[in-house]
């Protein structure tokens, strides 16, 4: 079995984005698009770790902590949008809530 | 080493044997941890508790195991199958995962690693899933209420458990949980003296965390008749269970090893009390001479056999203690389970001295009073560590 | 040489790409929920398997019992039963799979330009040496007797506490009053009337 490398991690994060952004566009439900947008933000912190161990600096490690917080905030609004939306619309697929199309 | 194994497995080998013991003896503490809380509740409610199975109800765990056992498994007709047949092993699971980090003495611990204490605590906010998913999947109104009570309440109650430990870890400056315990021994004090306002915090929200009465929303019986576990039966029923047991053990030993000196004896730099290491010879005795004299009070002829086997039992334990080196290695463990058993025993205590709470009052407590008390010691220990210039 | 750390990366991501995969097209959002706990456990064994403990504990803790245990508090909220019998995927999933394939491509790109950055193939411990300034700012944080064994960083939460406190203290305390506006915000948009 060959030696894990930095580049093991990036094509892993790099497949990972993928899946993430697929979700993001494909899915009707909101809930399941801020979950892909949880894969994507994962992605990025993997890399961010992979090449925190490659220079030796914690650097990365740090910015993978305010990465996390970024996640935890953007969840909290987002599941307020979600029910503040249900409430309103009765709905939570994406292409139903066009009120400001024309 | 008792087996010549290969290097590459060798520190894994003490670890897997305390893993093991820990798997098969867990289930049967619990079982008698069930019993205790009986014994308790009867006897602050002056009643006598169980009695019927073995000598003073001695032998009840296991009945009542085998009863959960081969009861009929039933899942409701439109639950999530496979989500209902998770539940329940996410909830034990991430109770038994903690024990992995918990020092029950300097040499019986399975692993001690840099994060211990973060660890557990990340381990055991897993287990809220368990609780969380099983009240969904059971598709039934009353399993979603309490489902729905056990998610507000653990994430809230999760935030002044948080801030209780850090006041407690910034005495330590360590998260290692035999770090914390050495730190201890280094300060020759125990972290309840320098933090009681914390200990006080991790307890009250200790009791919320694992469901216990005056905290017991998810699973009032007079309102949601068993809250998330309404629709659970048999062995599912008895793996939560386990899990809540095994919850209530793990948050007793955190406040041992961070509060209460963790598997220390007491006064551990007195030279002068170091006759305390033959505690656990003179309490198996005295454990023997108890079983003795109730053997003379049993009426029934098995009841009094088995309470002499009992004091049998003890003094051959007691004998076994005796041995210098057997005594050495229990000196630790047995501090560290007399402080949980205690610990374990306050929490009983307090389950049947309170009423429970309303939700209201429940969410009142928790945001109003106990995370701003905590944050405020974790700022008033923050302004003392820099004024002492440690 | 030590095969374990290789093991455990493929294994972790299988269950990472499998729960991502799982994730993205499940009916029921509860079971996209669990789906995604998985994927992130499996991040969190991919932050154990580089040494990065701190954060392995911390996505557990965040993530997994802070925010998951928020999604799956909003799915039981608004019911969801309607919304799995519907139609899964909106019309433009053709021009997004489109999409997603170009922005493959474009990393994949990136990866080959930025190749000599990483050193794909070269197993040899020279990657690890760090130079001569990363050790001195390692030890200027605190007492440290040096680095770890196997030259990763430890200790690992004295370091991220000395990188986010003492290097990254303004970026600390703006991501504190994005949680603040964070909450704030939630409450606003979750309350029925103001």
């Amino acid at each position: 079995m060959p030696e894990v490398t930095t580049a093991h991690y990036i094509f892993l994060s790099t497949a990972l984005f993928t899946i993430g952004t697929i979700g993001v566009l494909t899915r009707r439900n909101v809930v399941i698009i801020l979950m892909s947008i949880e894969l994507i933000l994962n992605a990025v912190n993997i890399n961010l770790v992979a090449f925190s161990k490659q220079l030796l600096s914690i650097n990365g490690q740090a910015f993978a902590v305010f990465i996390i917080v970024d996640a935890a905030a953007e969840a909290a609004v987002g599941l307020g949008i979600i029910i503040a939306l249900f409430r309103n619309k009765e709905t939570i697929n994406a292409d139903e809530i066009d009120l400001m199309k024309w | 080493m008792p087996l010549q194994l290969p290097a590459a497995f060798q520190p894994y080998f003490w670890p897997t044997i305390f893993i093991l013991i820990i798997i098969l003896v867990f289930p049967l503490v619990a079982g008698y941890i069930v019993l205790l809380e009986r014994k308790v509740m009867a006897d602050i409610q002056v009643r006598l508790g169980p009695m019927r199975v073995g000598p003073h109800g001695l032998l009840q765990p296991i009945a009542d195991a085998v009863k959960l056992l081969i009861k009929e498994d039933i899942i409701p007709a439109n639950a999530d199958k496979w989500v209902f047949w998770l539940a329940p092993v996410i909830s034990v699971t991430a109770a038994f995962v903690s024990f992995s980090v918990i020092p029950f003495s300097d040499k019986f611990y399975i692993t001690d690693v840099n994060i211990g204490l973060l660890f557990i605590t990340a381990v055991s906010s897993v287990g809220i899933l368990g609780i969380i998913l099983g009240g969904w999947s059971s598709n039934s109104h009353y399993p979603l209420l309490g489902a729905l009570r056990s998610a507000a309440q653990l994430v809230s109650y999760e935030v002044a458990l948080g801030f209780a430990l850090i006041g407690g870890l910034m005495v330590a400056s360590t998260l290692s949980m035999q770090g914390i315990v050495k730190a201890q021994l280094d300060a020759g004090m125990w972290f309840v003296f320098y933090q009681p306002v914390a200990c006080f915090i991790y307890v009250v929200a200790a009791l919320a965390e694992t469901n216990r009465a005056p905290f017991d929303m998810p699973e009032a019986e007079s309102e949601i008749v068993a809250g998330y576990h309404t629709e659970y039966s048999g062995f599912r029923f008895s793996l939560y269970f386990l899990a809540e047991y095994s919850n209530i053990v793990v948050v007793s030993a955190i406040a041992v090893t961070l509060f209460f000196g963790g598997w220390l004896r007491p006064f551990p730099n007195v030279q002068a009390l170091d006759f305390l290491r033959y505690t656990p010879i003179i309490a198996m005795i005295v454990l023997a001479g108890l079983s003795f004299m109730g053997a003379g009070r049993e009426s029934r002829p098995p009841e009094k056999i088995g309470m002499a086997g009992l004091g049998i039992v003890c003094l051959m334990l007691a004998g076994l203690f005796a041995m210098p080196a057997v005594l050495t290695w229990i000196q630790g463990l047995f501090w560290f389970s007399l402080k949980v058993a205690l610990c374990i025993y306050g929490f009983i205590w307090v389950r049947f001295t309170f009423p429970r709470y309303r939700y209201d009052q429940l969410m009142n407590i928790g945001w109003h009073w106990l995370i701003p008390l905590a944050i405020a010691n974790v700022i008033v220990t923050g302004i003392v560590m820099v004024l002492k210039g440690s | 040489m030590n095969v374990l750390p290789g093991f455990f990366f493929y294994l972790l991501s299988a269950i990472i790409l499998g729960g991502a995969i799982l994730t993205i097209t499940r009916r029921n959002a509860v079971h996209s929920a669990i789906w995604l706990i998985v994927t992130l456990l499996g991040v969190a064994g991919i932050y154990l398997n580089q040494h990065a403990e701190f954060l392995a504990a911390v996505q557990v803790l965040v993530y997994i019992g802070g925010i998951m245990v928020l999604f799956l508090f909003v799915i039981m909220l608004v019911n969801l039963d309607e919304a799995a019998k519907q139609r899964q995927f909106n019309h433009q999933w053709t021009i997004a799979v489109g999409c997603a394939l170009a922005l493959m491509a474009e990393l994949a790109y990136f990866i080959v330009k930025g190749r000599e950055s990483f050193r794909f193939g070269d197993t040899g411990t020279g990657t690890l040496n760090p130079d001569a300034a990363v050790i001195e700012f390692l030890k200027s944080c605190r007492d440290i007797p040096g680095l770890g064994p196997g030259g990763f960083l430890q200790p690992n939460t004295e370091l991220i506490a000395c990188a986010l406190y003492r290097d990254y203290l303004l970026p600390f305390e703006i991501a504190s009053v994005l949680l603040l506006v964070a909450i704030v915000g939630a409450v606003v948009m979750a309350k029925k009337e103001i």
